[in-house]
């Protein structure tokens, strides 16, 4: 079962044009040195793509292709060496640590490979903590923060440690971390390489989800083949380089439209 | 309602995470604020000892020989000096005073030395204080002398009616002060001007002070410098004169004072290394929860706080740990020949003193965090 087809096959650095909804993050021919001296190396050479609101991309490309750190570009974590990036309209290049910070909280969400829960905290500290940075603080905050995990479906989890939740709960309480705060975009590191094959593709149900919203925009970078099936579009990165972009076809469904048509037939 | 932040639950979570690290650090603010506490509060001990006779005599102004350092340590001076200073405009009273060092032989064998403090108690100059046993009227029957509670054993005595030598009369012991103690460790022996001199063998035309007592609304400067025109071989120091001097001489000019406070300050730098040593492996240990903070959006401003809060816990548990055993010592000091004193001031300081501890020591962690790569969240 695939519900992506192939688009036409386009240059390196592709993406750009929205499809189905806005674009709310633009890279344009990033461009990315990592080291000093003759240990110097480009982890990416000229990286253009757009994310649109009510999509999941997927990138995907072979260990040491480039993904995380451009995924770190972004993110607003690192700055590029050369480019130009804009995160909800704002450029984002040539900025401070500190402005980078503050358009991360305001219009960025992330979710970890390793989830990335303070382990001191419950499961709705941690949502809240997201919040608190923002300086959302007091019952409202509390409200938010519930709700978002209500909305992962961890309701009755709101009390409880990390370490008292199964990794699939854990990544869900990043899920819903990424998610309090209403970001434009969120970016999601190998969201299920941690996980076993029935809480990665809930993971993946999840994101897939989230991304319906057309005020935002998910990518999601995995290696995962599991994942593929819930991809609006998929980036193909390599050495450095955006080699490909597939794009579910028109009237094709992805996993989760069918397991929901599915639903709806067998109620009916 | 109130509600705790989140930088403040974060905080106290990642200080009782690690139960040993806390321990450590707090083992260290309490060895710090202990030092501290002991160390200053004899030097207070001692300041208060060694201005108790200055700040309880009657005098706004000392009249005494030239470089006397200290009230022990004084020459004496013609007895006519005191009608000198009664001739002087402004001046209400001029009371004489005796004091020196000498011989107390023990009714148990051997000897040792006392301050001798001879004044005239119609005088009103200098009387014994805090009597809590016998009278002061009493210092009017032949051979009568009053000495401190804690000098007993020191002087071989049981208590009151005792009996002993000094120099080739005999004394008996009419009444017993509590607290009036020396910082040289030698008892003060009370007794009359007249006997004092007797005791010390003085000639009947020397004293060793005489205390004026300047009239209300008098420019006592102008009286000052009146007496000090008449008497060029004497000195005339005002109350607060006399007792800087005294404490200079005894804290400073001795090394006494100095040995204290550098004890003190050993101890702050003492605790600041160690907090500093455990906050910094603390934030260490939670470097990426530090990053991910960060990579969440959260300003330096904001980790920075999270930091000083875990200091500011941290001083807040050790001080009142360190207090507790302060205290207890205190206590325990209180009827010794050195007691330590803990005054408000002294522990108000000492908790300033705790809080800029850990800020320091907060210093080098924040310094840590200052360098994070927030890249290190794809990393864990």
């Amino acid at each position: 079962m695939t519900a992506i087809a192939t688009a036409q096959e386009e240059p390196a650095s592709t993406g750009t044009a929205p499809v189905d909804g806005s674009v709310v993050l633009e890279a344009r021919d990033i461009v990315k040195e990592l080291g000093h001296g003759a240990g110097k190396v480009r982890a990416l050479k000229g990286v253009s793509l757009a994310l649109n609101t009510g999509e999941l991309t997927l990138l995907m490309g072979p260990s040491g292709s480039g993904k995380t750190t451009l995924l770190s570009i972004l993110g607003c974590i690192l700055t590029p060496t050369q480019g130009t990036l804009k995160v909800a309209g704002r450029l984002a290049t040539g900025l401070t640590p500190e402005a980078l910070a503050r358009l991360r909280r305001s219009h960025v969400g992330f979710i970890f490979q390793s989830y990335n829960l303070f382990p001191t905290l419950t499961a709705e500290e941690n949502v809240r903590l997201a919040l608190d940075v923002r300086g959302e603080r007091g019952s409202d905050a509390i409200v938010h923060a519930q709700r978002a995990l209500h909305q992962v479906g961890l309701r009755h989890k709101l009390k409880s440690y990390p370490a008292n939740l199964s990794g699939g709960e854990q990544q869900r309480v990043a899920v819903a971390r990424s998610l309090v705060g209403a970001p434009s975009v969120i970016l999601a590191d190998e969201p299920t390489a941690a996980l076993d094959s029935e809480n990665g593709l809930a993971v993946m149900a999840l994101l897939s989800q989230i991304a319906k919203d057309k005020s935002r925009a998910v990518l999601a970078v995995t290696h995962d083949p599991r994942t593929v099936p819930f991809a609006d579009r998929i980036l193909r990165i390599e050495d450095g380089l955006i080699v490909g972009e597939e794009r579910r076809t028109e009237g094709v469904e992805t996993v989760h439209e069918l397991a929901r048509n599915r639903k709806r037939k067998a109620n009916a | 309602m109130f509600r705790v932040a989140m930088t403040l639950t974060l905080a106290f979570r990642n200080l009782f995470h690690d139960r040993v690290r806390l321990s450590v650090t707090l083992i260290g603010i309490l060895f710090s604020i202990v030092l501290v506490a002991v160390q200053l509060g004899l030097y207070l001990g001692a300041r208060g000892m060694i201005i108790a006779m200055i700040d309880r005599a009657d005098g706004d102004l000392w009249i005494m020989a030239y470089g006397t350092k200290n009230f022990e340590e004084a020459q004496p001076i013609r007895a006519r000096e005191r009608y000198v200073a009664l001739a002087t405009p402004g001046v209400v009273s001029a009371i004489p005073l005796v004091t020196a060092f000498t011989d107390w032989r023990k009714p148990t064998g051997g000897s040792t030395l006392v301050v001798v403090i001879g004044a005239d108690i119609e005088d009103g100059g200098l009387a014994p204080w805090n009597v809590v046993e016998g009278d002061v009227s009493a210092l009017g029957v032949r051979d009568a002398v009053i000495v401190d509670k804690t000098y007993l054993a020191e002087l071989g005595l049981k208590g009151v009616g005792d009996t002993a030598q000094v120099g080739a009369s005999r004394v008996r012991v009419v009444g017993l002060t509590e607290g009036i103690r020396s910082f040289t460790v030698t008892p003060f022996i009370f007794t009359t001007l007249t006997r004092a001199r007797s005791l010390i063998d003085m000639p009947s035309d020397n004293i060793t002070y005489v205390l004026t007592k300047v009239a209300p609304g008098a420019d006592i400067e102008k009286v000052r410098t009146d007496i000090q025109a008449k008497l060029p071989d004497s000195e005339v120091l005002t109350r607060a004169e006399f007792r800087a001097r005294s404490i200079n001489h005894w804290m400073f000019s001795t090394g006494a004072g100095v040995a204290l406070i550098g004890g003190a300050v050993l101890g702050l730098i003492v605790g600041t290394v160690i907090v500093a040593q455990t906050l910094y492996s603390s934030t260490k240990d939670h470097l990426s929860e530090f990053a991910t903070l960060r990579a969440l959006g959260s300003s330096s401003g904001y980790i920075h706080k999270v930091i000083l809060m875990q200091a500011g816990l941290s001083a807040v548990f050790g001080y009142v740990l360190g207090m507790s055993i302060a205290l207890t010592i205190v206590y325990l000091s209180e009827h010794t020949a050195l007691p330590i004193i803990m005054s408000p001031g002294l522990a108000a300081l000492l908790l300033a003193l705790t809080f800029a501890m850990c800020a320091i020591s907060a210093i080098s962690a924040i310094g840590k965090v200052m360098r994070i790569d927030p890249a290190m969240v794809f990393n864990r």
